[in-house]
């Protein structure tokens, strides 16, 4: 028994001789800690699956997105079932539009709102917080009371404004959505920033003549990078769902192109008839993903949140 | 105290002047009058219209008689599109309504959504904590523009329960979807914000010094540890108010409620600036006085906070 010990020691003092011993940086043992979380690797795979849907979808769907099957239009309840023969997989809208391409086509539109809205809000949250947070003083209170006061405004009502008054557009929702949710994020970061300007690497910076606004970039910016992914993996499924809202109501998206939103819309519209299928296909999607989304978002903030170290 | 209610509302009200203001020059930078017509109107009687209408004057005294207007007798103008009617009777038949269910939606996100956190911080780690926190989970993805269609799917397609909508002058069974479907996403919210508070309140070494005291439990939930947990729920109840009333808008297109909402959609579908604008004011309006109500409550309830 001793004597067992003895070798198991001795070889552990030649390995450790032999091989370098590698550090594991935070950013590592994030990933380990998150790579254990079932839930949030589940989010994550089904997430790379829809993306995986909307940017092959195109190349599978048998029909165009905008193209009205002639032979079943009008029957949609009795002939459009879903159904792999006749190239309808999802089957066919109200219109007689193959459902699986528009399904695709919402799902594109819906990604691509939810990761521009929430890269807007990020930049511009990151560096309006962040320039609150180390500046301080009056900057900091005249910059933040600008954000309470924009933050007790209804937003969506007047994105709905801005739509109406200025034409439907898909650039104006991407510019709207992410232009007004922005506030939430500036004001973690800026809470964040707080903490992180009396560190030392701060001092020494400013010690050695580096300029303020250098400093917030370079120094204070990539220190906030995991509060700032986590709430941007929040912020994707709410731009997605504001998109959505918009698009129910009829003034997001514009025929024939279309989004989840416009895809529920219509799905609930005509689910009367007995055309289940309209609204299951794009609720299914649309389900996946936010749960996707918030589990990888409980996830990351497992993994990168300092108090659980 | 005094002061702090004071300093507050000395924040709302240039909050409210902002908004009033920018929906102001939004509408007044959009393309096209009110009586802008395919038909060219003789200049004269033009002239004559738009001094009727005080639009001959001066952008800034345009808007200081709009809002001179709304604020002494509640005038939000005409609305552009219907002919007999103005906005603000548009909104007398509305707002009952969108008040009326979503109070029920209210009390039914606070009620059951407290209940539900309070009870799954209590049972942690039991069958009774994982339903909760499912139910939680789930609700969050079923925004009200999905929890509508599935109500209405289930209680009134497929068991024929429920009415699939209008309001009858709001009898009871008009208003049950309309107010589930628009609570159930912050119902999830409260219930998830009441639970991790809850539990970190029954961790904390006040607690444990009651019950080392000897105290009955259900009197140190109730007498202790309650108040503290319902600080983050009330401080919720701010962005879930404005979450509702937004969310009244699509309740009330798709229940065909009557509601307020129908008249913003409309008027935003028909381009009629004077509802939206009306509309616009009139929700911002109260989304503002509610949050500073809640501000005041925390207030109130928080000792820490000083003012």
């Amino acid at each position: 028994m001793l004597t067992h010990k003895k070798t198991n020691v001795e070889k552990l003092a030649e390995n450790l001789g032999n091989e370098p011993i590698a550090g594991r940086s935070l950013w590592r043992d994030a990933m380990h800690r998150f790579s254990r979380n079932k839930a949030a690797m589940a989010g994550l795979v089904v997430l790379g699956l829809i993306v995986l849907f909307a940017a092959i979808g195109p190349f599978v769907a048998a029909w165009h997105y905008s193209d009205i099957d002639w032979s079943l239009m009008g029957n949609a309840a009795s002939a459009g079932q879903p159904s792999i023969a006749n190239g309808h997989y999802f089957g066919i809208d109200d219109l007689g539009r193959d459902l699986f391409a528009r399904t695709v086509q919402g799902s594109q539109i819906s990604l691509l709102v939810g990761t521009i809205g929430a890269l807007i809000a990020v930049v511009i949250g990151t560096l309006y917080g962040a320039t609150a947070g180390y500046f301080g003083g009056r900057v900091d209170s005249i910059m933040m009371r600008t954000v309470d006061i924009l933050m007790s405004i209804p937003y969506m009502f007047f994105l709905i404004l801005l739509l109406v008054m200025f034409g439907r557009s898909i650039l104006l929702i991407f510019i709207g959505i992410g232009a007004i949710s922005w506030l939430e994020m500036a004001r973690i970061v800026r809470g964040q920033t707080l903490s992180i300007k009396n560190k030392e690497y701060i001092e020494a910076a400013i010690a050695s003549g580096v300029r303020p606004f250098k400093i917030v970039l370079r120094h204070v910016v990539p220190n906030l990078l995991g509060v700032v992914i986590v709430y941007a993996t929040l912020l994707v499924p709410q731009m997605i769902l504001t998109e959505s809202f918009i698009s129910f109501l009829g003034l997001g998206v514009q025929e024939p192109q279309t989004s989840w939103g416009a895809l529920i819309n219509d799905g609930a519209g005509t689910m009367r008839y007995g055309t289940l299928w309209q609204l299951m296909f794009p609720l299914g999607f649309f389900i996946a993903t936010l749960l996707s989304f918030f589990f990888v978002g409980d996830g990351l903030r497992d993994a990168l949140d300092p108090k659980d170290r | 105290m005094f002061n702090f209610v004071l300093r507050r509302i000395a924040v709302a009200i240039p909050t409210l002047l902002i908004l009033v203001s920018v929906s102001f020059f939004l509408m007044f930078s959009a393309p096209g009058g009110p009586f802008t017509s395919e038909r060219p109107i003789p200049a004269a009687v033009m002239e004559n219209i738009n001094a009727k209408y005080n639009l001959d004057k001066p952008v800034y005294q345009q808007l200081s008689i709009y809002i001179w207007n709304i604020v002494t007798e509640f005038d939000f103008g005409p609305s552009f599109r219907y002919q007999d009617r103005d906005v603000l009777d548009l909104i007398q038949s509305g707002f009952p309504v969108t008040l009326t269910y979503g109070f029920w939606a209210f009390v039914f996100a606070v009620g059951i959504g407290v209940s539900l956190g309070v009870i799954a911080a209590l049972k942690h780690n039991t069958a009774a904590d994982y339903t909760a926190v499912s139910v939680a989970i789930v609700g969050q993805v079923l925004p009200n523009f999905v929890m509508a269609p599935i109500l209405v799917l289930i209680f009134v397609l497929w068991l024929g329960w429920l009415p699939g909508g209008g309001w009858q002058g709001g009898q009871i069974e008009y208003i049950i979807l309309p107010a589930i479907a628009l609570g159930t996403s912050f119902l999830a919210s409260i219930a998830r914000i009441t639970r991790s508070s809850m539990l970190e309140v029954l961790n904390s070494n006040y607690i444990r010094t009651a019950r080392a005291k000897g105290l009955p439990f259900r009197y140190i939930i109730w007498r202790h540890a309650l108040k503290p947990a319902m600080l983050p729920v009330v401080s919720y109840l701010g962005p879930a108010f404005v979450g509702m009333i937004t969310g009244s808008v699509i309740i009330d297109s798709y229940f065909t409620t009557g509601g307020i909402g129908v008249h913003f959609i409309n008027g935003a579908l028909n381009r009629d600036y004077a509802v939206i604008m009306g509309v616009t004011i009139l929700l911002g309006t109260l989304t503002i006085t509610f949050n500073m109500l809640v501000d005041i409550i925390y207030a109130w309830i928080d000792p820490k906070i000083r003012y």
